[in-house]
C-alpha cells in the first residue's frame, strides 16, 4: 500500500516521509515501540486471566479477597496497558489549540444585547404593572410551595423539647423493664435507667449512679432529690446530644465519648472540661414504701442539647 | 458515468467510515465532534487530581448501583436470625439487617460497599486535592470563577452525600453521627428546631422516616444534582480550554499538550481503570467500616473513640475544641454548637464561593488568565493557602483528641488545651513560613526544585566575566534545553498523522527516534503545507 502510494506521488509522499523520520514531534516516545507492544500484549493476557480468575472465584464462592484482587488485577493490566499506549505509541507532540478570547466580540455581543434587550422591551416597555403582578405573582406561589414541601415532613417542635416521659411516681426501671430497689446498686454502680413504660426512649434515658449510702444534696434546692446516694442525671449530652456512657467513678465525673465532655456529679453534673456549655439536668428522686427508686417529677429544665428558643 | 464512479466510492467506503456518515446525518457530529477530538490536554501531573475525583464519581455509581438492589430503608425492627452468630437474637432495623446481610451474605456485597466506602473517601480526598492545585496556581481566575463555584458547590454536595452514605446502615457509630446532625439542626437560629422536628419526623429519634428520607437523598436527588453539575463543570472545563503553565511555546493565545483523540483518550481511559484498580484493591484487603462489628443502632448505646469519615473531621474536631460557651439573648440561645458546626463551615464555603472576587478586587486584576501561577510567584495566595489548609488539618486531628490522649499517654487535658490554642496560631506560622519560602524560592528562577548547578565564572581576553551554568549533571533534566515548537493540528498535520499511521504499519518499520530537540521556528511540517 504504501509502495503503491510512493510510486504514484512520488515526489509528496516522499517529502512527507522524510519530513516525519525528521521531526520527533510526529513520533511515538517510545526507543522501542515494539517493547511497548510486547509489554502491552503481556498485560492484556494477563488481564485476561484475572477476570477470568474473578469468574472462577466467584462460582466457587471465594473470600472477599481474592473477589477483589483479581478484580483490581484485572483492571490495574487495563489502566496500565492503556497509559503506556497513550503515552509511548502515539506522537508525542507537544501539539497546541488556538485560543481566542472567552468574550465574543462586540457586534457579536451587540447583535445579542439587541435581540434580548430590545425585543424584550416589547414585551415589557412600559408595562411596569404587569411586571409588578408577575413578580409578584412569582412571590406568592413560591412561598406558597414551600409550605406543602417543609411544613408536611413532620409535627413543630411545641413543648416537646422541654418535657421527657418522667412524671411525678414513675418508676424507675432498667434496660430489661425490671425496677430498681434501694439496695440494687452498690456504692460506685450505675445504671442507665428509664421511665416504667418507656424502656429504650431517647430523651427520658437517665443515668442511675449510686455515689453513697447516704443522701446528697448537689445543690441548694436538691435537698430531697438524691435519697439514698442515688443520683439520676439525663444522659443526653448538653453538648451534641450524645449518650453519656462512661464513669469514672475515681474522680466522680462523667465522661461522653462523643467529643470529651466531663461533668461532676457531686455538684450536680455541673461540666468541668470540654465543650458542654451546661450541666446534665437531674431528675428528683425518692424512694417507695417498698424500697423501689421512683421519680418526684419530670427534669425541671430542658434536656440534651441547646436550641434557639431554649 | 457518475453512476459508476459512486459504485466505485461505495466499494472503497469501509464499515466505519459509513457508520460515522450515518450518524453525522443524523447529529452533524462533523461540526462539533472534530473540535472535540483535536481538543488539546495539557500534559501536568497535577492535572490528573479531578480525573481521580470524576472516575471515583464513576465507581461510586456502579458500585452504589449495586447496594440499592439490597439495602431496604427501613428504620422497621426486627429480630436477626441471619448467619453472623454474635448477632443472633438482636434487635435491629431492617435498614441495618439489609446492610448486614449484602455483607456478610450476598456474593460480592462486602466487596461492593468496601469498595463504595473507599471509592467515597477518595473521591472526597481527590475533590480536596484538586481544590488546591486550582487554588495554588490560580486557575479560578477570570473566566474560571463559575466553574470554581460549581467546584466548591461539589464539594459541599459530596461532603453532604458522604455523611448521609455512611448513616444509612443505621449501626451504633453512624447512629451517633444522626443524632449530632440532629443536635447542629437544632442549634440553627429561629428556624433550628422547625427543621429538625420536620425531617426527622418528630423529635429524636423521630418516627423511623429520616432512613427513607436520606436514602433518597443519598441515591437519587444528591447524585443527580452532582452528576449534573460534574457535566456542567466539564462543559465549561471545554468551552474555556484547559489552563497550562507558562513554559516553553506556551502562551495566554495557545493551549499545548496531546490532543483529545487518541492519545489523552488512552491516557485518561488508563486513568480510569487504574482509580478502579486501587479502588478495588483497597475494597479487596483494608476493612473498612465494618458494621457487623459495631453493632445495631440503640439510641442509649454509644461505642468509645467514635470518629466520623475523614471528611467530616474537621467538623468533629472543631465541636471538640469549642470552648462550653453559649450566648444567651433575652428569652432566646445560640448554643454551643452552633459556632463550630454551623457558623464556621458557613464561613469557610463563603469565603471559598467568594475568594475568585476578593482576590481579583484585591490585586485589581480583572483580565482573562490561561496561563497557571507558579505558587512561588504568588506569595501571598500561597501563604494564605497553605495558612487555611493548615487550619483544617489541625481541625482534623483535634477529632482524634481521645485517641492521642490515650496512645500518647498525656492527658486529655493537655491535648484539648494544645487544640484550642494551637490551631489557631499555626495557620499564622505556616502561613509566614510559606511566603519567607516563597519569596526565597523566587530568587531560584527557573532552578525551583531542581538540583543545584555549577555556575562556571569565564574571563573573556578582553579581561571582561560572565556567568553560565555548567552541564546538566547526568540524569537530571536540563531545564535550559529548548522544547520542540507545539504543532497546531491543522488539516495537513492531521494529513501527515493519517499518513503516518499508514506508513508505519509495524512498529519495525519505525524510524529511529530523533533525540535532538529542536530550535524554534524549525517546522518541517509548515514547509510541507506551503508547498
Amino acid at each position: 500500500m504504501t509502495q503503491d502510494q510512493n510510486q504514484k506521488e512520488p515526489s509528496k509522499t516522499l517529502k512527507l516521509a522524510d519530513d516525519l523520520k525528521s521531526d520527533a514531534r510526529f513520533l511515538p516516545l517510545a526507543k522501542n515501540p515494539k517493547l511497548i507492544e510486547n509489554l502491552i500484549a503481556l498485560l492484556f493476557i494477563l488481564g485476561i486471566l484475572c477476570f477470568a480468575a474473578l469468574g472462577a472465584a466467584y462460582w466457587v464462592n471465594a473470600n472477599t479477597q481474592v473477589l477483589g484482587l483479581t478484580l483490581a488485577g484485572g483492571f490495574a493490566c487495563m489502566g496500565v496497558s492503556f497509559v503506556l499506549w497513550g503515552r509511548y505509541l502515539l506522537p508525542k507532540g507537544p501539539f497546541s489549540e488556538e485560543r481566542h478570547p472567552i468574550a465574543s466580540n462586540t457586534q457579536e455581543f451587540e447583535a445579542f444585547k439587541d435581540s434580548f434587550i430590545g425585543r424584550g422591551k416589547l414585551a415589557f416597555g412600559r408595562r411596569k404593572f404587569l411586571v409588578k403582578l408577575l413578580g409578584a405573582i412569582s412571590g406568592v406561589f413560591g412561598i406558597v410551595a414551600t409550605f406543602p414541601l417543609l411544613r408536611s415532613l413532620g409535627p413543630n417542635p411545641d413543648a416537646s423539647l422541654f418535657r421527657t416521659e418522667w412524671r411525678k411516681g414513675s418508676l424507675v426501671v432498667t434496660f430489661e423493664g425490671r425496677p430498681v430497689k434501694v439496695d440494687d446498686i452498690d456504692v460506685g454502680g450505675f445504671l442507665t435507667v428509664f421511665p416504667e413504660g418507656h424502656v429504650g426512649s431517647f430523651v427520658s434515658q437517665t443515668l442511675l449512679i449510686r455515689a453513697s449510702t447516704q443522701p446528697i444534696v448537689t445543690r441548694p434546692g436538691r435537698e430531697t432529690w438524691a435519697p439514698a446516694g442515688y443520683l439520676a442525671y439525663s444522659k443526653v449530652c448538653t453538648h451534641a446530644g450524645c449518650p453519656i456512657s462512661l464513669y469514672q467513678q475515681q474522680f466522680e465525673q462523667l465522661l461522653c465519648p462523643c467529643h470529651q465532655s466531663m461533668f461532676n456529679i457531686l455538684d450536680g453534673a455541673e461540666p468541668v472540661f470540654g465543650p458542654a456549655p451546661r450541666p446534665l439536668p437531674q431528675l428528683p428522686l425518692y424512694i417507695d414504701d417498698q424500697g423501689y427508686l421512683r421519680a418526684q417529677s419530670d427534669y425541671n429544665e430542658p434536656i440534651g442539647p441547646g436550641f434557639w428558643d431554649f | 458515468m457518475s453512476q459508476s464512479s459512486s459504485a466505485t466510492q461505495r466499494q472503497k467506503k469501509d464499515p466505519l467510515e459509513s457508520a460515522l456518515k450515518w450518524v453525522d446525518e443524523r447529529l452533524s457530529v462533523g461540526k462539533g465532534g472534530r473540535n472535540l477530538l483535536d481538543k488539546i490536554f495539557p500534559d501536568h501531573w497535577s492535572f490528573m487530581l479531578g480525573e481521580i475525583a470524576l472516575y471515583s464519581f464513576v465507581i461510586l455509581v456502579l458500585t452504589g448501583i449495586f447496594l440499592t438492589l439490597y439495602y431496604v430503608p427501613s428504620a422497621a425492627e426486627v429480630t436477626y436470625h441471619g448467619s453472623y452468630a454474635p448477632l443472633y437474637g438482636q434487635k435491629m432495623s431492617v435498614a441495618y439487617l439489609s446492610s448486614i446481610n449484602l455483607s456478610l451474605d450476598v456474593r460480592f456485597g462486602l466487596l461492593m460497599r468496601q469498595m463504595h466506602h473507599w471509592a467515597a473517601d477518595i473521591f472526597l480526598g481527590a475533590i480536596a486535592v484538586h481544590m488546591a492545585r486550582i487554588f495554588f496556581t490560580g486557575a479560578f481566575r477570570k473566566p474560571r470563577e463559575l466553574n470554581w463555584i460549581i467546584g466548591v458547590t461539589l464539594l459541599i454536595l459530596s461532603i453532604s452525600n458522604g455523611f448521609l452514605g455512611y448513616s444509612l446502615p443505621d449501626d451504633l457509630i453512624s447512629g451517633t453521627g444522626i443524632r449530632i446532625m440532629f443536635s447542629i439542626v437544632e442549634s440553627i437560629p429561629f428556624v433550628g428546631t422547625y427543621l429538625a422536628f420536620w425531617l426527622f419526623g418528630g423529635n429524636y429519634p423521630g418516627n423511623g422516616i429520616i432512613i427513607p428520607r436520606m436514602f433518597v437523598l443519598h441515591v437519587l436527588i444528591l447524585p443527580a444534582i452532582i452528576a449534573a453539575l460534574i457535566g456542567a463543570h466539564l462543559a465549561l472545563l471545554v468551552h474555556h480550554k484547559h489552563t497550562q503553565f507558562p513554559g516553553p511555546g506556551k502562551t495566554e493565545k495557545n493551549v499545548v499538550g496531546s490532543p483529545f483523540w487518541p492519545n489523552f483518550f488512552f491516557k485518561t481511559n488508563g486513568f480510569l481503570f487504574l482509580t478502579a484498580a486501587v479502588i478495588a484493591a483497597l475494597g479487596a484487603l483494608a476493612q473498612i467500616n465494618p458494621i457487623w462489628l459495631y453493632g445495631p443502632y440503640v439510641p442509649y448505646k454509644v461505642s468509645y473513640a467514635v470518629q466520623p469519615d475523614w471528611y467530616m473531621g474537621w467538623l468533629d474536631g472543631a465541636l471538640r475544641i469549642m470552648p462550653a460557651w453559649e450566648l444567651q439573648i433575652g428569652r432566646f440561645m445560640i448554643p454551643n454548637q452552633f459556632f463550630p458546626a454551623v457558623l464556621l463551615p458557613g464561613i469557610c464555603f463563603t469565603i471559598f464561593f467568594a475568594w475568585p472576587f476578593i482576590e481579583a478586587w484585591y490585586t485589581k486584576d480583572h483580565s482573562e488568565h490561561h496561563l497557571l501561577d507558579f505558587p512561588r510567584y504568588r506569595p501571598k495566595r500561597t501563604a494564605v493557602g497553605a495558612g487555611g489548609l493548615s487550619f483544617f488539618f489541625m481541625l482534623f486531628f483535634a477529632s482524634s483528641t481521645d485517641v492521642m490522649a490515650n496512645y500518647l499517654q498525656i492527658s486529655l487535658n493537655i491535648v484539648l488545651w494544645f487544640f484550642r490554642i494551637a490551631t489557631y496560631i499555626v495557620p499564622f506560622v505556616v502561613g509566614i513560613i510559606t511566603y519567607i519560602v516563597c519569596k526565597e524560592l523566587q530568587k531560584t528562577g527557573e532552578m525551583a526544585g531542581k538540583r543545584k548547578r555549577f555556575t562556571l565564572v569565564l574571563r573573556s581576553a578582553e579581561g571582561g566575566y560572565s556567568t553560565v551554568y555548567a552541564e546538566a549533571r547526568p540524569g537530571d533534566k536540563d531545564v535550559f534545553a529548548k522544547e520542540p515548537e507545539p504543532v497546531e493540528l491543522t488539516e495537513e498535520v492531521n494529513e501527515l498523522l493519517s499518513e503516518q499511521a499508514e506508513l508505519i504499519t509495524t512498529a519495525s518499520e519505525l524510524p529511529e527516534v530523533v533525540k535532538e530537540t529542536f530550535p524554534k521556528g524549525q517546522s518541517g511540517v509548515k514547509t510541507v503545507a506551503r508547498d
